[in-house]
């Protein structure tokens, strides 16, 4: 119990922490951002709007600047984003991140956790077959893949698959954009085609690293004792593959997981640039170019709560598998 | 009560009927591993008896080559070791040459392991009564109530609470977890048990109440034992067969009241003297000079010469075999015209045995 | 970009101060192909003269759209500039950017990881919830805030971004290092000849250390290379400079790939992920040296002794 308070603590701080800086940040840089809106929007939004964006982004320069902060932080929370004043002008910025956010959840979510998961899986069969030739291959290779950089993997693909192949598989957008959404196989089957390549390219590129930490987790794991006393109690090799040796290794694995969301938040957010996919990162792009402050800053809310949500996810599970970190609260 | 399960506490003298033949015995063992300096043999050419019931006890320092012999036996080496040579006939069936499933076959039912440093060698996220259960599940088909219910009867052999067995490894004191190895290796009370230095890291007390119980349950249940250490004065007092090595041979086998009153080779005298008694007369204290040598590249004929005081002309050419010398067996060249008394001051305080007898 | 997550938990510290390790990286393959390719572009790096006649390579001075051929090596951009050029040149700022911004992180993680671990306590508390929360905010978001905020970023900003957002692992690790350590005899017999505490961490346990750090220093030019690279590459570096992000950003707004210039993408994409690598493979061949139960496991050829049976 004691993990769980401390580890939500910690959430809350960090949170705290992000739009704290959210906030400050554009008031210590130099320039005026607020000029700079008044002239974008100047002649385009009725006084009104005008008004309920500066609201929404906390900017009132008559008012004291904790009330401006604390006007801020509820509005972050109840999800008063304001209004976006960037190429999609005067629409709600709640609206452009709801509809982005799918999007993104279905593409990166999903391929991360899975990259992840075969990763490991790959991992542990390489290390438990150590020595084989699948093994002396594996490192090399995945070490040269973890280097990568996510966006040219992304368009060394389109150059094969989608400019050389003249089109085969799609290299932009989530759909093609003609189509209606709807529930129809059809559309899921197109939706599916676009989403081929930018998954492609967070596998490939996220994957290597997941395959060695696991493998060199598994090489030491199996090099400890209670590995040895399960050889020696006779357990079936899957046995010990799976409750003795993965179970353990698995551990720092995770951590290391939790550690590097952040790396896959970057890469995500290029692979969207790269296909023009419409998720989170792919508006963030875009409201930095038309510097549109409000939707920025409710993106990178947005993608703090995510990390933390994960780390969260990842904690709770360490501590489900780990009897030692429930007894005493911390690694 | 279920109905009991399938094994009976042995009757010393309707097991293993394979008339007088030894339980277990080691022919010429070697064992090599590759480093990076060269082949190492970190067994050469070890021969051991072991009979019913017998407790036998391998002393030497670190890198003799004690533990590698232990799990040669056990075949429980690493990879990188490799038993090239010799046999190890467990009941008549060389362990070396069978398969992993035949080797599983035989494994914790007929003989198993206890390791040292139990932290290390229980899994830290299962319970014990998980770790019980797997050995369990290997090898017999017990219903759940025969499986708890044996897992409760040796809990209590060894004298911890079954409540335990929902406990973490990290939960229980040191002496506790191993105890419950103890346990462990009892589940199908083999004929054998082999513990690797299971008392490292108790304290004295600990230490001796360890030992204590150890031997009360080999004479209850009648198994055999292969206790390896450093400490030749622990198992003094309760192995009936000692077995000095050094350098990954055998330099001293015998009973133990042979070996350890009046040893004959020069090394195990040296470590002896090593460990001065809590009573009796004070002596000074001696080490041995020197320090081990480099497997890879060991000394021509005795290894032990550099570090030795007696050392004649014969002992830098010649390798010494086992002379007998009584009871026990030596490889020492003094012993070549036996029985010979090592030069220098002869054992006068009480052997360890007297001082734990109090 | 994971690249980073070479595993570091085994990698103990050695009593020796790196004696071996020289002649371990000599034996060690990969360690020497890093080795190798670094070599090159640090040495393309200090004197771009030797490899291209070309000497400015962002002047638009060719016709544009050429294939590659024995003048042009990589062909010319759309506007008309020596690729091959450009890539000699933009050597030199990608392989700073990735030294120094990793040099810098290495640093202060070192810095804060040890004093956390040394000092223990309300101040190791506060060091670590610092620590746990910059790793944990998504700095690529907040890079890009913080660029577009400052306006037109040049070296320094991306430099100094880079630093503040790439500390955090390294520290961790560090900390993780320093308290398994604090308690080794060494360490206690220094403390109890009365040396100072700075002498203690700075003397004899850092330099237990090495291998750890160097580990952190690769790690954080790894990232340090890609983040760079990635934010050249989407628009927020300086247009004007000369490196292998800004090429690619060029390349990627003149739509290089669709237009049949991809030498254009491919060659700075390549180039960033050889060095990279270079990198990679350096860490990894470093854990293996460190770590002895993860070094290649050669096929054992001893034969094995008929046994007799007995």
């Amino acid at each position: 119990m004691r993990y769980v308070v401390r580890r939500l603590g910690f959430f809350a701080l960090t949170l705290w922490v992000a739009l704290t800086l959210n906030f400050f940040i554009p008031r210590f840089m130099p320039g005026n951002p607020l000029d700079a809106l008044r002239a974008r929007t100047h002649d385009r939004l009725s006084p009104a709007a005008l008004e309920q964006m500066l609201t929404s982004y906390g900017f009132k320069p008559h008012q004291n600047i904790f009330v401006q902060y604390l006007e801020y932080l509820r509005n972050m929370f109840t999800g008063h984003w304001g209004i976006s004043i960037g190429a999609t002008l005067g629409e709600p910025v709640s609206t452009i991140v709801w509809q982005a956010l799918p999007w993104t959840l279905g593409l990166v979510g999903v391929t991360t956790v899975l990259a992840f998961l075969l990763g490991s899986l790959i991992g542990v069969v390489a290390a438990w077959r150590r020595g084989g030739r699948l093994d002396s291959v594996l490192p090399p290779v995945f070490v040269v893949t973890s280097a990568l950089p996510y966006f040219w993997v992304g368009l060394m693909l389109i150059l094969v698959f989608s400019v050389w192949t003249h089109g085969w598989l799609p290299s932009d957008f989530n759909y093609d954009p003609d189509l209606l959404p709807e529930f129809s196989l059809g559309f899921i089957e197109n939706v599916l085609k676009h989403a081929v390549l930018p998954a492609a390219t967070i596998l490939i590129a996220s994957i290597g690293a997941w395959i060695l930490t696991m493998r060199n987790n598994m090489i030491t794991t199996l090099a400890e004792d209670y590995v040895r006393m399960g050889r020696a109690k006779g357990l079936s090799n899957s046995r010990i593959m799976t409750d003795y040796a993965a179970r353990n290794a698995m551990l720092p694995n995770l951590s290391g997981f939790a550690m590097s969301l952040g790396f896959v938040i970057t890469g995500s957010i290029l692979v969207e640039y790269v296909f023009n996919y419409p998720g989170l990162g792919y508006q963030l792009y875009n409201a930095v170019q038309n510097t549109d402050y409000p939707l920025m800053q409710a993106l990178f809310m947005l993608f703090t709560v995510a990390v933390l949500v994960a780390l969260l996810v990842c904690d709770f599970a360490i501590a489900w598998l780990d009897p030692r970190v429930r007894a005493t609260g911390s690694r | 009560m279920s109905s009991e399960p399938e094994f009976e506490i042995r009757d010393l003298d309707v097991a293993y009927t394979a008339s007088d033949g030894p339980l277990l015995e080691v022919r010429d063992l070697r064992v090599e591993y590759a480093t990076a300096g060269g082949l190492v043999r970190a067994v050469d050419g070890v021969d051991m008896k072991v009979h019913k019931g017998e407790f036998v006890a391998v002393v030497g320092e670190s890198g003799c080559g004690k533990s590698t012999l232990l799990f040669a036996i056990a075949r429980l080496l690493s990879p990188s070791a490799v038993i090239t040579g010799g046999s190890v006939a467990f009941r008549g069936q060389n362990l070396v040459t069978m398969t992993d499933k035949e080797l599983n076959a035989l494994r914790w039912r007929d003989y198993s392991v206890v390791m040292q440093s139990a932290m290390n060698a229980l899994n830290p996220v299962t319970t014990i009564g998980a770790q019980f259960k797997d050995s369990i599940e290997a090898h017999a088909k017990w219903s759940v109530a025969q499986t708890a219910q044996r897992c409760v009867e040796v809990m209590k052999l060894v004298g911890i609470d079954p409540i335990h067995l929902n406990s973490y490894p990290h939960q229980l004191s040191g002496g506790m977890r191993q105890r419950a190895m103890i346990a462990m290796a009892l589940l199908f009370t083999p004929d054998l048990v082999i513990m690797d230095e299971p008392t490292s890291g108790l304290d004295v007390v600990a230490q001796r109440l360890l030992m204590v119980q150890i031997k009360e349950l080999q004479q209850k249940l009648g198994f055999a034992v292969i206790f390896v250490t450093h400490d030749m004065s622990l198992v003094s007092h309760f192995s009936d067969q000692l077995l000095v090595m050094y350098a990954g041979q055998v330099v001293e086998i015998g009973p133990t009241r042979a070996v350890f009153d009046s040893p004959s080779h020069p090394y195990s005298r040296g470590l002896l003297d090593a460990f001065p008694s809590i009573r009796g007369p004070r002596v000074e204290l001696t080490g041995i000079a020197g320090s081990p040598p480099d497997l890879s590249n060991p000394p021509d004929g005795c290894r032990f010469h550099p570090r030795c005081a007696f050392a004649m002309a014969a002992c830098f050419t010649e390798p010494p075999p086992l002379y007998r010398v009584g009871p026990a067996l030596s490889r020492c060249h003094l012993n070549a015209h036996e029985p010979a008394e090592l030069p220098g001051v002869p054992r006068e305080h009480p052997g360890i045995a007297e001082t734990m007898r109090t | 970009m994971t690249g980073l997550l070479v595993d570091t938990s085994g990698r103990a510290a050695t009593r020796r101060r790196g004696s071996g390790l020289t002649a371990a990286i000599r034996r060690s393959r990969k360690a020497q192909v890093g080795l190798v390719i670094l070599l090159v572009f640090c040495i393309v790096a200090v004197v771009p003269g030797l490899f291209t006649s070309v000497r400015h390579p962002n002047a638009l001075q060719f016709t544009p759209r050429l294939g590659p051929s024995g003048e042009h090596w990589l062909g010319t951009t759309s506007l008309g500039q020596d690729i091959w050029a450009q890539l000699v040149y933009g050597t030199r700022q990608s392989l700073v950017i990735a030294v120094v911004a990793g040099l810098f992180a290495t640093v202060l993680s070192v810095l804060v990881g040890v004093t956390a671990a040394y000092l223990g306590g309300l101040p190791d508390d506060v060091l670590s919830m610092i620590t746990s929360v910059f790793l944990v905010i998504p700095t690529f978001p907040l890079i890009i805030i913080f660029a577009t905020y400052a306006g037109k970023s040049t070296l320094i900003v991306v430099l100094i971004v880079l630093v503040v957002t790439g500390w955090s692992y390294g520290a961790n690790q560090m900390r993780a290092q320093m308290l398994s350590l604090r308690n080794r005899e060494f360490l206690e017999s220094a403390r109890v000849r009365g040396e100072r505490r700075t002498y203690i961490i700075f003397a004899e346990a850092l330099p237990t250390m090495t291998s750890l750090i160097v580990a952190i220093f690769l790690g954080a030019a790894l990232y340090s290379l890609l983040t760079a690279a990635g934010l050249q590459f989407i628009g927020l570096g300086d247009p004007d400079s000369s490196s292998w992000g800004t090429m690619l950003y060029w390349s990627e707004s003149q739509s290089a790939l669709q237009t049949g210039m991809p030498l254009w993408s491919i060659a700075p994409g390549l180039c960033v992920a050889l060095l990279g690598v270079s990198f990679a493979l350096i860490n990894y061949a470093f854990d293996e040296i460190s770590n002895p139960a993860l070094r290649p496991v050669r096929r054992r050829h001893v034969k094995r002794a008929r046994v007799r049976n007995t």
